[in-house]
């Protein structure tokens, strides 16, 4: 399928990873492009490690199994790695973002990446807590995937999320300038190795 | 307090013509309960006797609204119906006041249909459910229920060479309901008529669930000359095997205490259900049938003194 | 904040669409039961109720039998009544499956296809609605949240209709559909109002003028007379379902009908499927098209009543067909869907080979690839005239299980 991109998200029950991928599809749509966005189910409970996943394609998607190959791995909690294979199904050319107060050149090595693999890191909790006031890594994370992918207009993207963020959170002006600024830095701050 | 005469004048809620055994004592039940009631009804009943023989298409006896749906959840149907009621009066849909009456038998109420019972008098919707307790399963021929007293003969619980009836004790449901706390539980039985009647009146104006466990002679089940049906329920609660009282927002009245209490094996001796308990070797379940009925009379006498 | 809804296109979740469409219909009486996953549904519906948003009266009862009895009740007293339910609930109410169908009640559930237990799973399969596939309801399956949002607003159309009076069940495959975000095309609160119409109700226990006995007990003088009274209605609903479907298309151009056919008109081998896995196939379709390959697929939306007709005309011409079961009724040749679309076309000279997949039990992924695979046993069947399946019975293949 040309232009379909997957995305995996990996998180621990409770933080957000869930809302991580319906967040994403909510902007894609806003662009005019088709997503699905949708968690994988378990037993699992507060803690235990989840997964969820998009696609964002310009073209209507029908696809409904599960996602394998995703070309773009977003890591939530960094203590993931090495419990789980977050690298499994990536592509040679496939992108890895992890939310860790480490530089990404730790990373390359242990996580066994190809020449052609990227990984890139933001401190996406620390950011959350001096914008947001809470360790909820999915906001800023959105600013590093769009950054980094490019997959949409940031500016557009910063902007509709301000606006139903306003709509939601109309009474709370400071939670709206909290949220923008976490995507805004997650995106100055990314790097990759 | 009711006339006779006014209750009589109210016209007929349920026809003659239907199949229920002579000497049946649920026809009765109804027709206290429908001329009880001031305002029109929707009545619902679970599959058992009084479902089947009301309602042998193309005929019916009722003539009030009245649906069946299945055995353990006429509790759960009359709260659909109350619930639309509630809604459409709500959207000024609907203007007329209605009251909503379910009836169960003891195997649709005590045991099988306790769950959807529990739930509608939980939620409280404005219903009375009326279970009529014939002691056993009788629509399918006589099985045990956890209502049929203990040492009872049934089909289920025979009596053998080696068995005796029933082992258990009944099931108190009522003080199940009291424990609701379902604003309005009382008991009552047709051969005191204007007792039970009393008793559907205050029910129906409850602004919530309302119960009354109703004692439903069987001719066919207990087993007694069809012309005594009233006399058996009489001597039911004058023997205090089926006390009369209500519990009003949990305040517990005994509305009937019987001039003199009637030893229960006078009450059983009549019943051929309890026939084999009158052999030699059974006197301490006689006994024990006795105990139990007073120790649940002087715990009833207990409770209506409290203030709660 | 505004709670009125307008038509556009937002992200929703399966369940958030059928949620969606029932706060729309504004239904008088909702029943309310727990059951993974379609939980969220009453979840978000009785938050509508919370905010006053819809005029629903929600019994929040104490089990799935007590919902379908409640739903009952509430429809024969004359109020327009829903529930939503999934696996072992619809399982648990299988009684009043065939009560509310025989009392001609029409009661529309959103239904979240999950597999049956035991052993208990919470994914998805279809054996929880093809166990009830007897009960006299329509039964119609959706692809997609779209398809979710747009079948539960036609079936209040469907069921109500004086020609019909049957109870419908909104089928969607549990979590792919349920808890997946897609993008929905939305009504207008109004459009629904006026498409979806006042409910009229045939009859009413609350029209204590006029009482009735509903529910009455048949001996065997009547009880046959009555129950062939229920199949003209039964099957006239297929003109009713793709009339309401072609309304629907003319006034928020989305038509809908017994089936989709997917590039079928020229195609010589083709496969049958129902529910979320035809939105993949599409996907392979269109590739092996791409190739020359000539496939095709009929995306089966009504299940029941089975348009036995309509279904072996499209298939007839066809060399090869696969119909794909996500269920397996431990009960005859292949799963449900393959045994009625066999007998479907048994009278017909021309009929294609007819082979049966099972396949996803308990949410076991279908991909590309084992879609790719039947495509390519159904090219072989085609050139060699005859199906050469290997497996355990001669016709039916399990596609994806370890063996």
């Amino acid at each position: 399928m040309p232009n379909m991109m997957e995305i995996r998200w990996h998180g621990r029950g409770g933080q957000g990873a869930k809302t991580a991928a319906l967040l994403v599809g909510d902007a894609v749509l806003s662009q005019g492009k088709h997503m699905q966005a949708f968690p994988e189910y378990g037993p699992e409970r507060m803690g235990a490690p989840v997964q969820s996943f998009n696609r964002i394609s310009d073209a209507p998607i029908t696809l409904h199994c599960h996602v394998t190959n995703p070309s773009v791995v977003v890591v939530l909690d960094p203590t993931l790695i090495g419990a789980t294979d977050v690298t499994a199904g990536l592509p040679n050319d496939g992108i890895i973002i992890i939310n860790t107060d480490r530089p990404a050149s730790d990373f390359r090595e242990k996580l066994g990446l190809e020449n052609g693999q990227k990984v890139y890191t933001v401190d996406a909790s620390k950011i959350a807590r001096e914008t947001i006031g809470r360790d909820i890594p999915n906001t800023p994370m959105l600013g590093a995937l769009i950054r980094v992918t490019g997959m949409l207009d940031f500016d557009a993207m910063l902007e509709d999320t301000r606006h139903k963020l306003e709509k939601k959170f109309r009474s709370k002006p400071g939670v709206v300038e909290g949220n923008v600024q976490a995507i805004q830095r997650a995106a100055q701050e990314v790097k990759s190795d | 307090m009711a006339s006779l005469k006014e209750l009589a004048k109210k016209g007929e809620f349920l026809t003659g013509g239907h199949r229920a055994c002579a000497g049946c004592t649920f026809p009765q039940i109804i027709r206290q309960t429908l001329a009880a009631a001031d305002t029109p009804v929707v009545v619902g009943a679970s599959t058992g006797c009084m479902e089947v023989t009301t309602t042998i298409f193309p005929y019916t006896a009722w003539k009030v609204p009245f649906i069946h749906s299945a055995f353990e959840n006429v509790a759960a149907t009359i709260s659909g119906v109350e619930a639309a009621y509630r809604s459409l009066k709500r959207q000024g849909k609907y203007d007329k006041e209605v009251r909503f009456i379910a009836f169960g038998g003891d195997g649709g109420t005590y045991d099988i249909g306790l769950q959807s019972l529990s739930g509608a008098m939980e939620r409280g919707h404005r219903m009375l459910y009326i279970c009529y307790n014939n002691e056993a399963y009788m629509n399918t021929g006589i099985q045990r229920s956890s209502a049929t007293p203990m040492g009872a003969h049934t089909t289920t619980s025979p009596t053998g060479s080696a068995s005796t009836g029933k082992k258990q004790y009944s099931k108190d449901l009522t003080a199940i309901l009291i424990a609701h706390n379902v604003p309005y539980v009382a008991q009552a039985s047709p051969s005191h008529w204007n007792d039970l009647v009393t008793k559907v009146q205050k029910a129906l104006a409850t602004d919530g669930p309302s119960f009354i466990n109703v004692l439903m002679p069987c001719r066919l089940g207990w087993a007694f000359d069809p012309k005594i049906a009233m006399q058996i329920a009489r001597d039911a609660v004058n023997s205090c095997h089926w006390p009369l009282y209500e519990v009003v927002d949990g305040n517990y009245k005994v509305t009937y205490t019987p001039k003199e209490k009637m030893p229960a094996a006078d009450f059983m001796k009549q019943l051929t259900k309890f026939r084999h308990l009158f052999q030699p070797g059974n006197e301490a379940l006689v006994e024990g049938l006795q105990a139990e009925i007073d120790r649940r009379w002087e715990r009833l006498q207990k409770l209506a003194a409290m203030e709660c | 904040m505004s709670t009125k809804v307008v038509r556009e296109r937002i992200a929703l979740t399966g369940n958030e669409a059928a949620a969606l469409a029932m706060k729309q219909i504004n239904p008088d009486v909702c029943a309310a039961y727990p059951i993974t996953p379609a939980t969220e549904i009453m979840q978000i519906f009785a938050q509508y109720v919370a905010d006053g948003q819809v005029n629903t009266e929600l019994v929040t009862v104490e089990s799935e039998h007590s919902a379908m009895s409640a739903t009952i009740g509430a429809a024969a007293a004359g109020a327009r009544s829903m529930t939503a339910t999934s696996s072992q609930g619809l399982a648990l109410m299988w009684e009043m499956l065939y009560i509310a169908s025989g009392l001609r009640l029409p009661i529309v559930m959103p239904m979240v296809n999950r597999a049956l237990s035991a052993p208990i799973n919470i994914h998805c399969d279809h054996s929880d609605s093809m166990g009830a596939r007897d009960a006299g309801w329509i039964h119609i399956f959706c692809e997609n949240g779209q398809e979710v949002y747009d079948s539960t607003i036609q079936a209040i159309r469907i069921s109500e209709h004086p020609d019909v009076l049957l109870p419908s069940m909104v089928n969607f495959d549990g979590f792919i559909i349920s808890h997946a975000m897609e993008p929905v095309n939305t009504l207008d609160d109004e459009d629904v109002k006026r498409f979806i119409g006042p409910y009229r109700p045939t009859y009413q226990l609350l029209d204590v003028d006029h009482p009735i006995t509903v529910g009455a007990i048949d001996l065997t003088d009547y009880y046959f007379e009555h129950k062939r009274a229920q199949v003209e209605p039964t099957f006239g609903a297929w003109k009713i379902i793709e009339q309401v479907g072609e309304e629907f298309g003319r006034k928020f151009g989305r038509k809908y009908g017994l089936f989709e056919d997917y590039r079928l008109d020229d195609a010589e081998i083709a496969i049958v499927v129902l529910g979320s896995t035809a939105g993949t196939a599409k996907v392979v379709i269109d590739q092996l098209r791409a190739k020359g390959v000539k496939a095709g697929m009929l995306k089966l939306r009504i299940f029941r009543p089975f348009p036995h007709k309509q279904i072996a005309e499209a298939l007839s011409g066809m060399k090869a067909v696969a119909v794909l079961d996500r269920s397996e009724g431990m009960a005859s040749m292949g799963g449900p869907v393959f045994a009625e679309i066999r007998s479907a076309l048994y009278d017909y000279d021309k009929r294609p080979i007819t082979v049966n997949y099972v396949y996803g039990l308990g949410g076991r992924d279908i991909t590309l690839a084992h879609i790719n695979s039947v495509y390519g046993d159904l090219q072989r069947f085609a050139a060699e005239g005859k199906p050469t399946v290997d497996s355990i019975s001669d016709l039916v293949t399990y596609l994806g299980v370890r063996e």
